[in-house]
C-alpha cells in the first residue's frame, strides 16, 4: 500500500513541478523602471508590427517591433508626449502603423459602413413586415400543393 | 418587379466577389510609404569598408542615387543581388548600400562571397537609420532624386521587371530634371 501512494506523490510533485515551471519561462523581464513601462505599453498597443501585420509592436517579438518599443521608450525618456511618438511613427510608416486607422475621408466607409449595411438592412426589413402586416389573412395560407408532373416519380405513401 | 427580387442578391454576391477577387490580388505587405515625395530623412553613418569615415545625406545631395537596404542575414536580399550588381555594372547610377541591423565582418564576407554593386555601404547597426526610412523588411530599395527627396520605394526584392518598367524609366526622367540641391 505504501509504493502507490509514495508513486502518486512523485507523480503530482512532478506535475506540480511542471505547471509551476512554465510561466517562470513566460515571464517578461522586470523593468527598471515599471511606470516608464507602463506608458511605452500603453502607447505600444496602438501601434502596428510592419513585419508581423496582426500584431500590435506590444505584443510582438518580431526584432522591429522590440526595436520600436525601445524607440517608444526613448522618447519617452526625452520627454515626448503620446502624441509627438504616434507623430512620429506615422511620419515613418504612415497611417497603416495605427492599430486603430484615424476617421477621415478615406477611411469613412470602413468606419460606417458596418452601421450604414445595418440600417440598409433594418429599413429593409421594416418594408418587408410593413408591406406584410397589409396584407390579407388568406395570403399566407399554405401554398396549393402543385400538381406533379407527368414524368415526376409518385410521392411515396406514407403509412405510419 | 419579382424577377428584380431574385437579381438583388446575385448582384450583391457580385460585388461581393469583386471586392473580394480585387483585395486577393493586393499585397499585404506593400505599405504605400508616407515618404515618397519627401525629403530623405538625414542620416550621417560610418562607411562599412571604413568606419573611420561617414558618409552623409548632403554627401549625396546634386545627384541621383538608389539606397539599397541589406543584410547578411536576410535571404530575399540574395534574391535581388545578382540583379544589382549586373545593374552597378551599367553605372547608370550610384547604390548607396545600407547594411541594416548587421555585424561588420558578416556583412563584408557576405559582399565579398555574392559581389558588391555597392557605391559604398553604410553601417546602421542599431537600425536607427532604418526606423527613419520606414523600413519594416529587408530588402528595400528607394530612389533619391539630386534634391534630396524620396521618389520610389521597393518593398522586397528588386525584380528584373520592376527595375526595368519602374526604376529605370523614373531615373531616366530624374537625371534630366534640374535638379537645384535643397539642403533639407
Amino acid at each position: 500500500m505504501a509504493r502507490p501512494t509514495l508513486h502518486k506523490l512523485l507523480i503530482a510533485a512532478l506535475l506540480a513541478a511542471a505547471v509551476l515551471g512554465v510561466p517562470a519561462k513566460e515571464a517578461t523581464p522586470v523593468a527598471e523602471d515599471p511606470a516608464l513601462e507602463a506608458r511605452m505599453q500603453a502607447i505600444a498597443v496602438e501601434l502596428r508590427c510592419l513585419v508581423c501585420q496582426n500584431q500590435t509592436i506590444a505584443d510582438s517579438n518580431a526584432d522591429l517591433a522590440v526595436d520600436l518599443r525601445n524607440q517608444v521608450k526613448q522618447m519617452l525618456r526625452e520627454g515626448k508626449s503620446q502624441r509627438e511618438i504616434i507623430d512620429y511613427m506615422t511620419a515613418r510608416y504612415g497611417d497603416f502603423v495605427l492599430y486603430r486607422p484615424p476617421v477621415k475621408g478615406t477611411t469613412m466607409l470602413l468606419w460606417f459602413g458596418p452601421v450604414l449595411a445595418m440600417l440598409v438592412g433594418l429599413a429593409a426589413l421594416v418594408l418587408v413586415l410593413r408591406r406584410r402586416s397589409q396584407r390579407a389573412p388568406e395570403d399566407f395560407d399554405p401554398d396549393e400543393p402543385e400538381l406533379p408532373a407527368a414524368d415526376a416519380p409518385t410521392p411515396p405513401t406514407t403509412a405510419r | 418587379m419579382k424577377q428584380l427580387k431574385f437579381i438583388i442578391p446575385l448582384a450583391l454576391f457580385v460585388v461581393l466577389v469583386g471586392f473580394l477577387m480585387v483585395g486577393l490580388n493586393l499585397n499585404p505587405r506593400e505599405v504605400p510609404s508616407p515618404l515618397i515625395g519627401k525629403p530623405a530623412p538625414a542620416f550621417s553613418l560610418p562607411r562599412l569598408d571604413d568606419p573611420a569615415q561617414q558618409i552623409g545625406k548632403r554627401d549625396l545631395l546634386g545627384q541621383v542615387w538608389i539606397l539599397n537596404v541589406w543584410a547578411s542575414w536576410c535571404v530575399a536580399c540574395r534574391e535581388e543581388h545578382p540583379l544589382l550588381v549586373e545593374f552597378s555594372r551599367r553605372k547608370v547610377v550610384p547604390i548607396y548600400g545600407l547594411n541594416y541591423k548587421d555585424g561588420r565582418a558578416e556583412a563584408q564576407r557576405w559582399l565579398a562571397n555574392f559581389g558588391n554593386p555597392y557605391t559604398a555601404s553604410i553601417s546602421d547597426t542599431q537600425g536607427k537609420v532604418g526606423i527613419d526610412f520606414g523600413v519594416y523588411g529587408v530588402p528595400e530599395t528607394f530612389v533619391v532624386d539630386k534634391r534630396g527627396t524620396i521618389r520610389f520605394k521597393q518593398i522586397g526584392p528588386v525584380t528584373e521587371a520592376v527595375l526595368k518598367d519602374k526604376i529605370e524609366p523614373l531615373l531616366k526622367q530624374l537625371q534630366a530634371e534640374n535638379g537645384t540641391p535643397n539642403p533639407a
